[in-house]
C-alpha cells in the first residue's frame, strides 16, 4: 500500500499542476497544448500504463486488506464508541470506496473518449449531457472541462470526492512513511506537517477547477 | 454507587455467548474495578449461581493477565492503566458498563471473559529473544550500550503482552506488541546478530497467527496501558524492510535443530 | 531423618568451585534422555528451564497463568543486587555475602550464601547479553543505586520495573527452548501432586485448568520454582493466583519444610480502604529516602494532616532511631507503623495508616534547585513549584500510581501507608545442591528456604531466583541425574501415577461435593485476619495457640461448608481457589506453630517475650541458632527437625540501629 500510496502520491502532484494551467487566463490555450501534448506522446502513454497498474494494486490490495482485517474479528464488539485516534485514520477504506466511484464517473467524462477516440469516434464528435453527455459536441478539453462542469450535482460529487481525497491522504501520506519505516524523530514532525500541508493543498487545488468553472470565474 | 453491568457471558469456545445484565449497589469508589467483579462473583456464589471468569492475577498493572474491553475501551476509559488499576471512582452513579471480551480471531475466547493469548508465545518464540545460552556471557560491562538506545530499548521492553493493542485495533493487528520486541532488540548490540531473521520470522509469526495488518491508525497506542509508541511499529518496519531487501537473506524461519 | 546440608569441603571462598570440579556430569547423549519437570516460571523457573534445556535435557515446564511471563516476579520493583564493584566502591563478594547474612539476622545457611553473592556478577552479565535494559550512565555503562541496610552502591535496576525486565530476559530464554522442542510449555496448568516412586520423586499431576483433566507427567527429576506462600495472610503484596500449593503438596509427600514463622512484611505499601480489598500494592522502598514518617501527637486526631502544626507530629522513627530515622530495616519501620496505630495514633478512616510526608523534601530540593538557578529571593510558591519538579523526576511514576489507586494527590496531602506482607523467607527445605528431603526433588528461588534467614535486604529475591535457576541448579541437577542415566522413562501407567492421580481426583470430588454457604474468599478472609492478627508483624505465645485452635476450626468449617460453583471438567477459578486456599488452611496451622516453638525474636519473626530493655528485637543464639525443619505427618501434625547453623566467617552480633 505505502509503496503504491506514494507513486500515486506524486501522480497527484503532476496532475494537479497539468491541470492548474486552466489558471493561465489565455482561455485554455496552454492547458490544451498541455493536454494535447501529454494525451500523444508514447512516453506518456507508457506511464499511463504504469500509472493504471499503481491503481489498481492500490485498490486491489486495499480491498483485500480490508476485507481480510474485518475477517479478524469474527465476533464484534457491541460497543461501537468514537476512536481516540483521527476518524479518518480508521476509515481509509470508505474513503478510498468513495474516491474509487470517483474515479469511474471522472474517467468515463474525461478519459475514456479521448483514449477510445477511434472506437468512440474522434473527441470532437462524443456527444455529453446532463454533465456525462452533452449535446454540444467539443474539440478541445478546456471545453468540454467547461461543459461538464456547467452541471452543479457534477460540482458537488466534485467537492464530495476531494474532501474524501484529503481526509485520504491526511492519514494515507504519514502512513506510507511510516510503513517503510521512518522513525527519525526530526523528520517525522516534518514528514506529517507535509503530509497535512499536501493533503490541504493538493484537493483544494483540484476543488477550485470545478468551482471556478462553474461560476463562470475561468472560462474560455 | 448503584451501577448497572452488562456482562458478556460464554460457557466455552463452541459456546455462541450472550450478554446479560447485573445490577450492583453499594460500590465504593476506592474498589478497584476487579473487586467490584469479586463483590458481583461473590452474590453469584451465594445465589447458586455461575460466577463470571476472568484472568486477572498481579493486580498492580505489571503482568499483563487482565483483559476486560469496558464500555468500548480496552481496559477502560483511562489512559495508560490496566482493567486492575482502574477504580470505580471514574464511573457515575447510576452508570451501565459494558464489559466484554478481547475480540480477536487470534485471541479465541476460552470462558466469559477469559481469552486464550498463547498466539503471544509463539510470536516470541519465532524470535523476541536474543540466542545466549546460560554461561556465555561476558562481562555486563564489556557491551557499552548508549543511554538513548538503552532507554529507547527500555521504553518499548515495558510492554506487558496483555493484547490490549490487538483488542483496541480496528485492524485486529499485532503490530504494537511485535514491533515493541523487535524494536527493543534492535536497539542493542547484543541483538545484532539475528537482527534480520528475528524480523522475518516474528513478522511472519504474527501473520500465521492469524492477525491483521497494521494501517498506522494508532488506537493501539492510545489503549496500550503502558503507553508504549507507534513509533516502534514504524521502527520495525525499517527493520523488515532492511532484512527483506538486504542482500544474500534468504528470509526463511530458521531452522530449528 | 537426619538433615544433611552436604556442605562441600574446604573454606567458605572455595566451597563452590571445590564442589564444581568434583560433582559428577552426565555426557551429553544422556542428558537427551533424561527429563526434567520444573514447576513455576517466575526467575527461578524460567531461567531453570532455559538453562537445563540448553544443556541439552527434556524439559516440561508448567504454570497456572496463561503464558510464563505472567509469574509474579515481574512486579518487582527496585532492583538486583550483584557484588560487580563498578563503582569501585569497595564492595566485594564477601562483603554481599556478609551484608545478606547480617541482613537475615544469622539466621541462614552460610554456604548457600556466599555461593549466592559468589555468582551474582555473572546473573548480570547474563541478563545484559539476553538484551535486559539495565539503566546506564552517558558512558553507555551500567548505573547502580543505593538499597537499604548496605553502605555500597550494587543495585542494577531498570527505572522500577527490574523484575519484569529480568523475567522478560529469563522467559525470552524460555521461549527461544520451545521454539527449538527442548522445553514443552503447559501453560494454564497447575501441579495438584507429586509422584514419588522408591523413595524418589518422579513426575506430578498436573490438572489442565481450561478442560479440568488431569494429566501425569514423569520426570527423572522434578524442580519446584512455584514462589511464596504470603498469601496465606490474604492480603499481601503477592499476586492473586500466587499460593503454596505445589509446595504444600511436597511437604505432605515428605519434604520438609523450613523456616514458615520468617514472613517479611514492607513498611511502605498503599493502605487497605475496605472490606473490599483483594491485594495490597506496594510504593518502592526507595520513597523513605525522602518521605518523612508520622502520626498526630494526640490519640484520634480526626484533623486533616495540612491542619496538623509542626509541634503537634510525632516523627516517631526519627525520634526513636535517631542514627538511621525513616531509613531503618524494613522490620523495624513496619512495627513501628503497627505499634501507633494500635496505641490508637493511626490516621485515615481506617485509623491503620501512618503518613509519608514529602513536604520537607519538596521544600528542600525547591531551595536547591531556586539556589542552582541563582533565583536568591524566590517566593514561598516558586520554591514549591521547583520542589515538586525534583521530587516529580524521582518519584514521579510512584506518586502517580498512588493517586491512581487512592484518588489523592501526594503531592498535596502526605501518602498514607501500613505495613503488607511481602515475602516469605521460608520454604521448603533444601541442602546445599537445592534438593529437598526427596531424593530429586529440587526447590529453587523463593519456594525453598535457603539464602535470606529471617529477614531479606531489598533486591535480593531477584538475584537469589536468577542464581537458583542459571548457576546453581544446572550444576547440582547433574550430580543427582548422573545417577540416573540408566532409569528408563517410567509409564505413567505405574501404580505411583495412579494412586496420586485418584489422590488428587478423590479430592476434588470432595471440594465440589460439599456445597455448602460460603465463598472461598470468605474463608481465605477470615484465615488471613487470624493470621495477620496472631502471627503477623508481634507474636506472641498466647495469641499463636489461638491462631492454632482457631485456623483448625475454620479448616474444618471450610471442609464442611465451603460452596464451589461450576464443574470440575470446565475452567473454574472458585474450584482453583478453593483447592489453594484449602493448603493455605494447613499451612497457617504450620507457620503458627514454628512462630510458637522459634521463642526468639530474629528478622522479620518478633516475639513479643523476647525484647530487649528498650523494646528492640532479640535473638537468642544459645537455643535458637537453627533451622527448623518440619516434617508432615498424618492428620496435619508436624515433627520439628533442626539443622545446626554454624557460620565459619561471620561473627554473631545483635542489630542496632539507635
Amino acid at each position: 500500500m505505502a509503496f503504491t500510496g506514494i507513486f500515486l502520491i506524486i501522480f497527484l502532484i503532476v496532475h494537479a499542476s497539468a491541470n492548474a494551467c486552466i489558471f493561465v487566463p489565455d482561455h485554455g490555450a496552454t492547458f490544451n497544448k498541455v493536454a494535447h501534448f501529454l494525451g500523444t506522446n508514447w512516453i506518456m502513454h507508457l506511464l499511463e500504463v504504469g500509472l493504471f497498474v499503481g491503481f489498481i494494486l492500490h485498490i486491489v490490495q486495499g480491498i483485500t486488506i480490508t476485507i481480510q482485517n474485518k475477517k479478524k474479528r469474527p465476533v464484534k464488539y457491541s460497543m461501537v464508541r468514537r476512536p481516540d485516534t483521527h476518524w479518518y485514520s480508521s476509515a481509509m477504506g470508505l474513503l478510498g470506496i468513495i474516491i474509487l466511484i470517483f474515479l469511474i464517473i471522472h474517467l468515463s467524462q474525461f478519459w475514456v473518449h479521448t483514449r477510445f477516440a477511434g472506437v468512440f469516434g474522434g473527441v470532437g464528435d462524443i456527444t455529453y449531457d446532463n454533465g456525462m453527455y452533452v449535446n454540444k459536441p467539443v474539440d478541445n478539453l478546456f471545453g468540454q472541462m467547461e461543459l461538464v462542469f456547467s452541471h452543479a450535482w457534477v460540482v458537488i460529487v466534485y467537492l464530495i470526492a476531494l474532501l474524501a481525497l484529503g481526509f485520504h491522504l491526511a492519514h494515507g501520506f504519514q502512513s506510507a512513511f511510516r510503513t517503510l519505516g521512518m522513525t527519525s524523530s526530526r523528520y517525522i514532525p516534518v514528514i506529517r506537517g507535509i503530509g497535512y500541508a499536501y493533503s490541504i493543498i493538493i484537493p483544494l487545488a483540484f476543488a477550485c477547477m470545478p468551482v471556478l468553472m462553474y461560476f463562470g470565474v475561468v472560462h474560455s | 454507587m448503584n451501577l448497572t453491568l452488562k456482562i458478556w457471558r460464554q460457557r466455552n469456545s463452541q459456546d455462541k455467548g450472550h450478554f446479560e445484565t447485573y445490577p450492583v449497589s453499594d460500590i465504593s469508589e476506592d474498589m478497584s474495578f476487579l473487586e467490584m467483579f469479586d463483590v458481583l462473583n461473590e452474590r453469584l456464589i451465594t445465589e447458586g449461581k455461575d460466577p463470571i471468569a476472568f484472568d486477572n492475577d498481579c493486580r498492580e498493572g505489571i503482568c499483563g493477565m487482565c483483559s476486560m474491553y469496558i464500555n468500548g475501551r480496552p481496559h477502560g476509559p483511562l489512559h495508560g492503566t490496566t482493567t486492575c488499576q482502574l477504580h470505580m471512582r471514574h464511573f457515575h452513579e447510576g452508570e451501565t458498563i459494558v464489559v466484554e471480551p478481547w475480540r480477536a480471531q487470534p485471541f479465541p475466547v476460552i470462558k466469559d471473559l477469559v481469552v486464550d493469548r498463547s498466539s503471544f508465545d509463539r510470536i516470541i518464540e519465532a524470535g523476541g529473544y536474543i540466542s545466549v545460552n546460560t554461561g556465555n556471557a561476558v562481562d555486563a560491562n564489556a557491551i557499552p550500550v548508549e543511554k538513548d538506545k538503552a532507554d529507547l530499548a527500555f521504553t518499548a521492553a515495558t510492554c506487558i503482552g496483555c493484547g490490549a493493542c490487538v483488542a483496541a485495533c480496528p485492524n485486529t493487528s499485532a503490530m504494537l506488541f511485535v514491533s515493541a520486541k523487535i524494536s527493543q532488540l534492535a536497539q542493542l548490540p547484543q541483538g545484532n546478530p539475528e537482527r534480520k531473521t528475528r524480523v522475518v520470522n516474528m513478522i511472519h509469526q504474527m501473520d500465521e497467527e492469524g492477525f491483521g495488518s497494521c494501517s498506522n491508525i494508532g488506537e493501539c497506542e492510545q489503549a496500550c496501558p503502558k503507553e508504549i509508541s507507534i513509533t516502534h511499529i514504524a521502527r520495525a518496519n525499517h527493520e523488515f524492510l532492511r532484512a527483506t531487501f538486504a542482500a544474500g537473506n534468504k528470509n526463511v524461519k530458521v531452522e530449528h535443530s | 531423618m537426619e538433615l544433611n546440608a552436604k556442605i562441600p569441603e574446604g573454606p567458605l571462598a572455595e566451597k563452590w568451585t571445590y564442589y564444581k570440579g568434583h560433582s559428577k556430569l552426565v555426557n551429553p547423549s544422556n542428558k537427551r534422555n533424561l527429563e526434567i519437570i520444573v514447576v513455576g516460571t517466575g526467575l527461578a523457573g524460567a531461567s531453570a528451564s532455559a538453562s537445563l534445556a540448553e544443556l541439552g535435557y527434556q524439559v516440561k515446564t508448567f504454570c497456572f497463568q496463561d503464558s510464563p511471563r505472567r509469574a509474579h516476579s515481574i512486579a518487582a520493583q527496585g532492583g538486583i543486587n550483584a557484588a560487580k564493584n563498578y563503582q569501585n566502591d569497595g564492595d566485594s563478594v564477601f562483603r554481599l555475602f556478609y551484608d545478606t547474612i547480617k541482613g537475615g539476622d544469622y539466621r541462614s545457611r552460610e554456604a548457600n550464601t556466599y555461593r549466592l553473592a559468589e555468582v551474582s556478577g555473572n546473573i548480570i552479565d547474563q541478563c545484559v547479553a539476553q538484551g535486559v535494559p539495565f539503566a546506564r550512565e552517558y558512558g553507555g555503562l551500567l548505573a547502580n543505586r543505593s538499597f537499604g541496610g548496605v553502605q555500597v552502591q550494587r543495585t542494577f535496576y531498570a527505572a522500577g520495573q527490574t523484575g519484569q525486565q529480568l523475567l522478560l530476559g529469563a522467559y525470552s530464554a524460555l521461549e527461544r527452548q520451545v521454539a527449538l522442542g527442548k522445553v514443552t510449555m503447559y501453560s494454564r496448568h497447575e501441579m495438584l501432586d507429586l509422584v514419588i516412586i522408591d523413595g524418589k520423586a518422579r513426575g506430578i499431576i498436573a490438572r489442565n485448568l481450561v478442560t479440568g483433566k488431569l494429566e501425569r507427567h514423569f520426570g527423572h527429576a522434578v524442580v519446584l520454582a512455584s514462589g511464596g506462600y504470603g498469601n496465606v495472610f490474604y492480603l499481601s503484596t503477592n499476586a492473586m493466583g500466587s499460593n503454596v500449593t505445589a509446595s504444600w503438596k511436597a511437604h505432605k509427600r515428605g519434604a520438609y519444610f523450613a523456616n514458615p514463622c520468617y514472613t517479611q512484611i514492607h513498611p511502605t505499601c498503599i493502605p487497605i480502604s475496605g472490606d473490599h480489598q483483594s491485594k495490597l500494592t506496594l510504593m518502592s522502598e526507595s520513597l523513605r529516602n525522602d518521605g518523612r514518617i508520622w502520626v498526630p501527637k494526640q490519640k484520634g486526631d480526626s484533623r486533616k494532616p495540612n491542619d496538623i502544626p509542626q509541634e503537634e507530629r510525632d516523627y516517631y522513627l526519627e525520634r526513636r532511631y535517631p542514627a538511621f530515622g525513616n531509613l531503618v530495616p524494613r522490620d523495624v519501620a513496619s512495627r513501628g507503623a503497627k505499634e501507633r496505630c494500635d496505641a490508637g495514633y493511626g490516621v485515615g478512616a481506617s485509623k491503620q495508616a501512618v503518613y509519608l510526608d514529602f513536604a520537607s523534601a519538596i521544600q528542600r530540593y525547591g531551595k536547591a534547585a531556586a539556589h542552582k538557578a541563582q533565583m536568591h529571593d524566590a517566593d514561598a510558591d516558586t520554591i514549591t513549584r521547583l520542589g515538586k519538579q525534583v521530587i516529580a523526576e524521582k518519584y514521579g511514576n510512584l506518586f502517580e500510581m498512588y493517586e491512581k489507586i487512592t484518588g489523592e494527590n501526594p503531592y498535596e496531602v502526605p501518602m498514607r501507608i501500613y505495613p503488607a506482607i511481602h515475602y516469605t523467607m521460608g520454604g521448603l527445605w533444601v541442602d546445599y545442591e537445592l534438593m529437598t528431603t526427596i531424593q530429586g526433588l529440587y526447590a529453587v528461588g523463593e519456594c525453598n528456604f535457603s539464602d535470606h534467614g529471617a529477614n531479606r535486604l531489598g533486591a535480593s529475591a531477584l538475584m537469589q531466583g536468577l542464581a537458583d535457576g542459571y548457576f546453581v541448579i544446572p550444576y547440582t541437577i547433574a550430580n543427582y541425574l548422573s545417577g540416573e542415566i540408566r532409569t528408563q522413562s517410567i509409564p505413567t501407567d505405574h501404580p505411583a501415577f495412579a494412586e496420586a492421580e485418584k489422590n488428587v481426583q478423590d479430592r476434588l470430588d470432595k471440594l465440589m461435593s460439599i456445597q455448602g454457604t460460603h465463598s472461598v474468599d470468605y474463608y481465605h478472609k477470615a484465615l488471613g485476619k487470624i493470621m495477620w492478627n496472631k502471627c503477623g508483624m508481634s507474636r506472641n505465645a498466647q495469641g499463636l495457640k489461638e491462631a492454632i485452635q482457631e485456623v483448625r476450626a475454620l479448616r474444618e468449617e471450610f471442609w464442611k461448608d465451603v460452596r464451589i460453583p461450576g464443574a470440575q471438567n470446565e475452567l473454574n477459578p472458585e474450584l482453583e481457589k478453593a483447592g489453594r486456599v484449602a493448603d493455605f488452611l494447613e499451612l497457617g496451622e504450620l507457620l503458627a506453630t514454628d512462630a510458637l516453638q522459634r521463642e526468639e525474636s530474629c528478622g522479620a519473626h518478633y516475639r513479643e517475650e523476647s525484647v530487649t530493655d528498650e523494646g528492640e528485637a532479640k535473638r537468642d543464639d544459645s537455643r535458637f541458632c537453627y533451622v527448623s525443619a518440619w516434617e508432615n505427618k498424618e492428620g496435619n501434625n508436624f515433627e520439628l527437625h533442626k539443622e545446626p547453623l554454624e557460620f565459619e566467617l561471620v561473627h554473631l552480633t545483635q542489630r542496632s540501629y539507635k
